[in-house]
């Protein structure tokens, strides 16, 4: 399973780049959402996977025993997406906005702001 | 005073952002209530600053979880400091942005975000844990989009689309080092980390995870390679956005960076090479970019970038006497930036453009402001005795004391070159004949202004420019600051002594 969600990772990683490396808006936010994503799938990666051992305390003990699942990465995850989803919800107003003043969906046109006036 | 002193710079903040956000239609009040909080946040900022001062590093543990398991909330004099820095350069803004801001802008909510903003600062300042961190820089990157581009001229939304971009993709370097930060060690306490780190076997996976935390507050804090978003962006929002922008958002990168690498991953030789270059580059690039623009806010972007290098290059060599010097550039730094970009507004007020070309005769128009111009210039040379000189002086000996030639030249030409750029910004504002040209005709000038509106624009010029005297002339106040601030970064049990509740025998 580690394998897997490594591989996945991976490929989402190297996905979120490719699209952020093209010149079209649209895919550049595509682009930053997926590698998002991908880090979520790397904290829940590094946090450890284990199998059916829910961090719950048996009612006759009072503390946690052997191997359990950590929940800290998945309070951290949850953390991120809800961050990560405002800012996409701004990106995309954004890119909507700028299609809309600029009139091009072209990264490369867009070079006002580097002139040397 | 209570422990709970620690956080209420966040909380300050955050009240004055909520009254904002209920007068939202009423630009009137919003003024008084945004002025009146900046104050609160200075006392606030200087009462903590006194307790840190006489009691040492100060920690509050949120909802009493014990540390590691909550979150920390630390201050130390590194933090306080760069509150009262920031709470200042906030008032000044807060007080430019009642004119320079017109009410359409304030009707859409441009206060409440600002301190959304400071708050977000002060978090970050504050905070004792690496993902607290990360969520305290999302809350300065989203409130610094909504800055960027409220109002919706056409050069913002482009300059908005480039700065977004960069500082998303930074925030998800950042996040991929934490991640594996945790995997690697499982915790993400700053002060449990610190021991943590040391006891790994595998040093070089340590060292590969630094370097992508260095990636991810360096495109934060503008450095070569990854510059390219801020003279892209910084010039084109009004000039108290960018006056707070140029003034605390970078430097943001570079307290992370100081923070970490300090703290958590203390430089081993060969990430102080790849920063000490990375810090000569900056200079270089920053300086020849500055010396080739020809629009007075984009020279000022260009000069953030070259004196990054200052503090970057500060922190690369990680001796007590470097960090002093880095520390105390950045202090000097926070307050100059901010008033050259204020400055540059008001000049686009007097002119009607920011240009070089179309300024002029500055000097014969406006005297006493002239004056008042030329003291954060010279300071941002290091004419001496102005502030620029005194952090130079720890920067210096300690890069020529470790034998550091390179970055030592790199130092010098900084310096050189900010001078030949005054120098150039003088000749065609100050003393060149005025061109002459049409005036624009739906534009308010500054002649014209009320006084009323000259005051808003001049007088919080004046509060910064006294903060840079007073840093001038009693720059020894300043000096043993920064060697507390010093010892405490270079020496972590302090730190992790005041977030695990150990006594102290010896105090700093």
């Amino acid at each position: 399973m580690e394998i897997l969600l490594a591989i996945m990772t991976g490929i989402l990683y190297a996905a979120g780049i490719y699209l952020i490396l093209r010149r079209s808006l649209v895919k550049l936010i595509l682009g930053i959402v997926i590698l998002g994503n991908g880090v979520n799938l790397l904290i829940f990666l590094m946090g450890g996977l284990v199998k059916g051992r829910p961090p719950l305390i048996p009612e006759d003990a009072s503390a946690l025993e052997g191997i359990f699942a950590d929940p800290v990465p998945q309070a951290l995850i949850l953390t991120a997406i809800v961050i990560s989803f405002g800012l996409q919800s701004f990106a995309i107003v954004l890119i909507k906005r700028a299609y809309k003043v600029l009139k091009t969906d072209d990264i490369d046109t867009m070079n006002k702001t580097d002139d040397i006036t | 005073m209570s422990e709970h002193l620690t956080i209420y710079p966040i909380i300050v903040h955050l009240l004055t952002a909520i009254l904002l956000l209920l007068s939202w239609m009423n630009p009137k009040v919003q003024r008084y209530i945004s002025i009146i909080g900046s104050i609160v946040g200075i006392i606030v900022g200087g009462l903590l600053f006194s307790q840190v001062w006489t009691e040492g590093i100060q920690s509050v543990q949120l909802g009493n979880w014990k540390a590691p398991f909550g979150i920390t909330m630390v201050a130390d004099t590194f933090a306080v400091t760069l509150i009262v820095l920031t709470n200042i350069v906030a008032l000044a803004v807060s007080i430019i942005s009642t004119r320079n801001m017109v009410s359409s802008r304030l009707k859409f909510g441009y206060y409440a975000i600002f301190h959304f903003l400071i708050m977000g600062l002060s978090g970050a300042f504050i905070t004792g844990d690496l993902f607290s961190l990360y969520v305290w820089f999302e809350v300065i990157i989203i409130s610094s989009f909504v800055l960027l581009t409220i109002g919706g001229r056409n050069i913002q939304i482009e300059g908005a689309v480039k700065y977004f971009t960069l500082n998303m993709l930074s925030s998800i370097i950042f996040l991929t080092g934490i991640a594996m930060v945790y995997g690697v060690t499982g915790s993400l306490n700053m002060a449990e980390l610190s021991r943590i780190i040391p006891e790994i076997e595998n040093q070089g996976l340590v060292h590969t995870i630094s370097l992508i935390f260095f990636i991810g507050f360096g495109v934060k804090s503008g450095v070569f390679p990854l510059y390219f978003w801020l003279p892209a962006s910084y010039h084109t929002p009004p000039a108290a956005v960018s006056a707070l922008f140029a003034g605390l958002l970078t430097k943001v990168g570079i307290y992370a960076m100081i923070r970490v690498f300090t703290l958590i991953f203390p430089l081993g030789e060969i990430n102080q090479m790849i920063l000490m270059v990375v810090a000569g580059f900056t200079i270089f690039f920053g300086g020849i970019g500055a010396l080739v623009q020809k629009d007075i806010q984009r020279i000022f972007s260009y000069l953030i970038i070259c004196h990054i290098g200052f503090m970057v290059g500060g922190l690369s060599l990680f001796t007590e006497v470097a960090i002093v010097g880095a520390v105390m550039y950045m202090f000097h730094d926070i307050i100059v930036k901010a008033t050259l970009f204020l400055i540059g507004g008001v000049m686009y007020r007097i002119f009607g453009s920011t240009r070089l070309y179309d300024m002029g005769g500055l000097m014969d128009n406006y005297p006493r402001l002239s004056f008042l111009f030329a003291i954060p210039m010279f300071a941002l040379v290091g004419v001496p005795p102005l502030s620029g000189f005194w952090p130079k002086v720890s920067l210096f000996m300690a890069s020529y004391t470790q034998g550091e030639m390179f970055l030592l030249i790199m130092f010098i030409f900084a310096s050189l070159i900010t001078l030949v750029i005054i120098a150039k910004i003088w000749n065609s504002t100050f003393s060149k004949k005025p061109v002459e040209r049409e005036k624009r005709k739906a534009f308010k000038y500054f002649e014209k202004f009320s006084f009323a509106e000259k005051a808003a624009y001049i007088v919080p010029i004046i509060i910064l420019v006294g903060v840079t005297l007073y840093y001038s002339f009693f720059a020894e106040h300043f000096q043993v600051i920064s060697e507390r601030i010093g010892k405490e970064l270079m020496n972590t049990e302090h730190y992790y002594n005041a977030v695990f509740g150990i006594k102290e025998e010896t105090k700093l």
